[in-house]
């Protein structure tokens, strides 16, 4: 059992955990994530690490709420227990040898660029960050991500907070103006990580996305997160999450999308937000 | 006793093939004590024992089936218990018609007695009737690390329990068992037998931590780090093979593994759980093992019309257990034999429509002493389906190897170890489907106990002089 020690509203969608889970803190490294089951009947779910205290003994987690599964882990309180807690699986986030990154988080996935952000910053890399969201009141994260990045830009679709236009608008910007990154980070809604793909391309900057499919047991034993990059198979669950974005086969990922969408109860972290 | 002259089996009382399609309980309803005497009674009580030979774990068969004819099934049960740590588990799944049974002189001239359905009574009797609890054990003070709680890791802690080891096994998954939990349908193990046998091993002083991924959570250093004198990997092989064809990551398409997951360990099969299965109308599952038939027949009771097993041999070389496939053909599962895929077939929107498959014929034997499938040039045709769940073996997980600085590995990946079951690693031990790559329960369990045996030896020569 694993004690629910903080929770905070994002937004009247999206809720920060900070769990109890003293072994996965020890290990827990930038990119990595976590399967969990709120309850005996519950489904297990995949959720990223968004941040970890080691001395605390505690684990980030940031969730939407879009399915069965996160709207029951949001019924938890201070203090309340999740039943299991497994991690930390999948391979960190590969920091090493980046000077300048332009780390791009869509929505909710701004819950893992943060920790990808922190850890390229304090590696001693130059980190612009540019987060999206549909408007103001979505903005999440605000003050995390500007301590963790040299520049940090919001944008929103509509406008509202006064930067009106799509991540890759403002990453299209930054790329004309000169701008020469090692690597460009982007996590967020599948078409989203897409689009970023398909404009750094444009410009040869390696790119670096993290993927989120469906998976029950994190080890590599469903198969269920396959993701093709490169025209072979991996599983996103121990060959990543993170892969080349430059590589991986969107149309093939964009349909594994809807697997279990006629099933439902199918519980993800990305959803438009 | 005067021998039952009857040729054939004493007949097991099943659910009937109509009803049980629509269901999840158990398919053999197992023998009544009067059926158990009768069947015993069939025993020879051989003195060259045959079918003990036939046994991985040598099970003392001939003395438990004596009991039974004398009426003791509790000591029938505790005789099994001797070398068998998890009796109603290989009484259900264990391919006795090529172990003990295969061996069994009464099945020169007939059927041979039916060891595995007597196993299973007299471990069913017990469970149900007796109180005893097992007896205190002294403990010697030297701790044991268990990493994977399946077959090979529950026999393996049975066997140092009993000889006084602290045991802790480490789980990856929120509930123990391995494939016997995930992989294996209830109606075919059900799972309250699983958790009793499970329950017998606490019972003697056995520790079960879960959400233990190890190679991640801890690392197989970390727990000598942590006091443990020997480790022993039992992790199974959990990797799913897909069949690296076009259209193999169309919705629709899934491991075996996947599928069963979903089904047995998150029970997704029962309203109350709200993890999601793919419920087909036509479906095909490729592959002619137990986990095929499992798969397929799991299909068929989430409502399935239509269920194929494509397979590209022919029946004879099937390696699932023959009452498997006897079932599943009493099911309705229609058997597709000689035919391979080589193709999955989408609509626009990325779901399964049809799987191409050619026909194959069969040529000179392989290495496996089976004949060699060889396809048959323009054979090429299409099996209308909306789910291809792809069962044709699975390799250990890597995991652990990735993460054990100088653990061994074959080319597969199966870790090697020597006749002690030790690993390239001093202290480190490993047997089961890690070792071998994906083979039965039985086997499993036969080799954690042999590890059990090297673990014990080990420790014991470490610590030489001191006394266990």
């Amino acid at each position: 059992m694993y004690r629910v020690l903080r929770k905070r509203v994002l937004n009247p969608s999206v809720t920060w955990m900070d769990v109890e889970a003293p072994l996965v803190a020890r290990k827990a490294k930038a990119g990595q994530f976590v399967i969990l089951r709120v309850n005996e009947t519950g489904e297990r779910i995949p959720l990223t690490i968004a941040d970890y205290d080691r001395e605390k003994g505690s684990v980030t987690i940031i969730f939407q709420k879009v399915g069965g599964t996160t709207r029951l882990l949001d019924t938890l309180e201070e203090g309340d227990y999740i039943l299991d807690f497994a991690g930390p699986l999948g391979r960190p986030t590969e920091i090493e040898g980046v000077g300048k990154v332009a780390v791009v988080g869509g929505g909710v996935g701004c819950a893992i660029a943060y920790p990808a952000a922190k850890a390229f910053y304090n590696s001693g890399a130059w980190v612009d960050m540019i987060s999206g969201f549909r408007s103001r009141d979505l903005i999440i994260l605000e003050d995390e991500m500007a301590a963790v990045s040299r520049r940090l830009f919001v944008m929103t679709d509509d406008g509202s907070n006064g930067s009106k236009g799509f991540v890759t608008d403002k990453l299209k910007e930054l790329l004309e103006q000169g701008e020469s990154y090692d690597l460009v980070f982007a996590v967020g809604p599948v078409p989203m990580m897409r689009a970023v793909s398909e404009l750094t391309r444009q410009y040869g900057v390696k790119t670096v996305v993290s993927m989120n499919p469906i998976m029950i047991d994190g080890t590599g034993m469903c198969g269920g997160c396959r993701v093709t990059v490169g025209g072979e198979v991996k599983f996103a669950c121990v060959d990543g999450p993170e892969f080349d974005g430059h590589k991986i086969d969107w149309d093939e990922a964009v349909k594994r999308l809807s697997q279990y969408r006629r099933e439902e109860q199918n519980c993800r972290l990305f959803g438009q937000i | 006793m005067a021998i039952n002259r009857q040729n054939q089996k004493t007949p097991m009382p099943e659910q009937r093939p109509e009803e049980r399609v629509s269901n999840f309980e158990e398919v053999a309803h197992g023998y009544t004590a009067e059926m158990a005497q009768n069947e015993a009674a069939r025993c020879l009580d051989c003195k060259h024992r045959p079918c003990v030979s036939g046994c991985p774990v040598n099970v003392q068969i001939p003395d438990f089936i004596k009991l039974i004819t004398e009426g003791d099934f509790e000591g029938a049960y505790r005789t099994i218990r001797q070398t068998n740590s998890l009796p109603a588990v290989c009484g259900r799944v264990c391919p006795q018609e090529v172990q003990c049974e295969a061996k069994c002189v009464r099945g020169i001239k007939g059927e041979p007695v039916a060891i595995g359905r007597l196993e299973r009574f007299a471990a069913d009797y017990y469970m149900n009737s007796s109180t005893e609890k097992p007896d205190a054990l002294r403990q010697n003070g030297h701790r044991v690390a268990i990493i994977g709680s399946g077959p090979a890791g529950l026999a393996c802690a049975g066997d140092l329990a009993k000889l006084g080891y602290e045991v802790t096994i480490f789980e990856a998954f929120h509930a123990p068992g391995g494939v016997l939990t995930y992989g294996i349908p209830e109606f075919r193990l059900p799972k309250a037998i699983v958790e009793r046998e499970i329950e017998m091993l606490r019972e003697m002083g056995v520790r079960i931590e879960t959400n233990m991924v190890i190679g991640k959570t801890l690392s197989v250093d970390e727990l000598f780090e942590q006091g443990f004198e020997a480790v022993f990997i039992g992790s199974g092989a959990g990797l799913p093979g897909f069949l690296g064809i076009p259209g193999e990551g169309l919705v629709g398409v899934m491991s075996a593994n996947e599928f069963l997951t979903r089904i047995n360990l998150m029970k997704a099969y029962r309203d109350d759980y709200d993890t999601p299965v793919r419920h087909s109308k036509r479906a095909a599952v490729i592959g002619g093992g137990n986990v095929a038939m499992d798969a397929a027949r799991c299909a068929k009771r989430l409502g399935a019309e239509t269920v194929y097993v494509v397979y590209r041999r022919s029946e004879a070389e099937m390696p699932a257990r023959l009452e498997e496939i006897h079932h599943a053909k009493e099911e309705g599962i229609e058997f597709i034999f000689l035919t391979a895929p080589v193709k999955i077939h989408g609509d626009e929107d990325g779901q399964v429509s049809a799987l191409e498959c050619v026909r194959m014929e069969l040529g000179e034997p392989d290495q496996t002493g089976r004949r060699r499938p060889v396809e048959i040039e323009g054979s090429n045709h299409l099996i209308e389906v909306d789910t291809v769940i792809v069962a044709i073996g699975n390799t250990p997980n890597p995991l652990i190897r990735m993460t054990t600085p100088g653990l061994k590995t074959d080319r597969k990946g199966c870790v090697v170890v020597d006749e002690n079951m030790m690993t390239s690693r001093e202290g480190v031990f490993a047997g089961g489907d890690a070792v071998t790559g994906a083979a039965t329960v039985i086997l499993a369990m036969g080799a954690g106990k042999k590890a059990a045996a090297g673990i014990d030896r080990y420790i014991r020569a470490k610590s030489e002089g001191k006394e266990i």
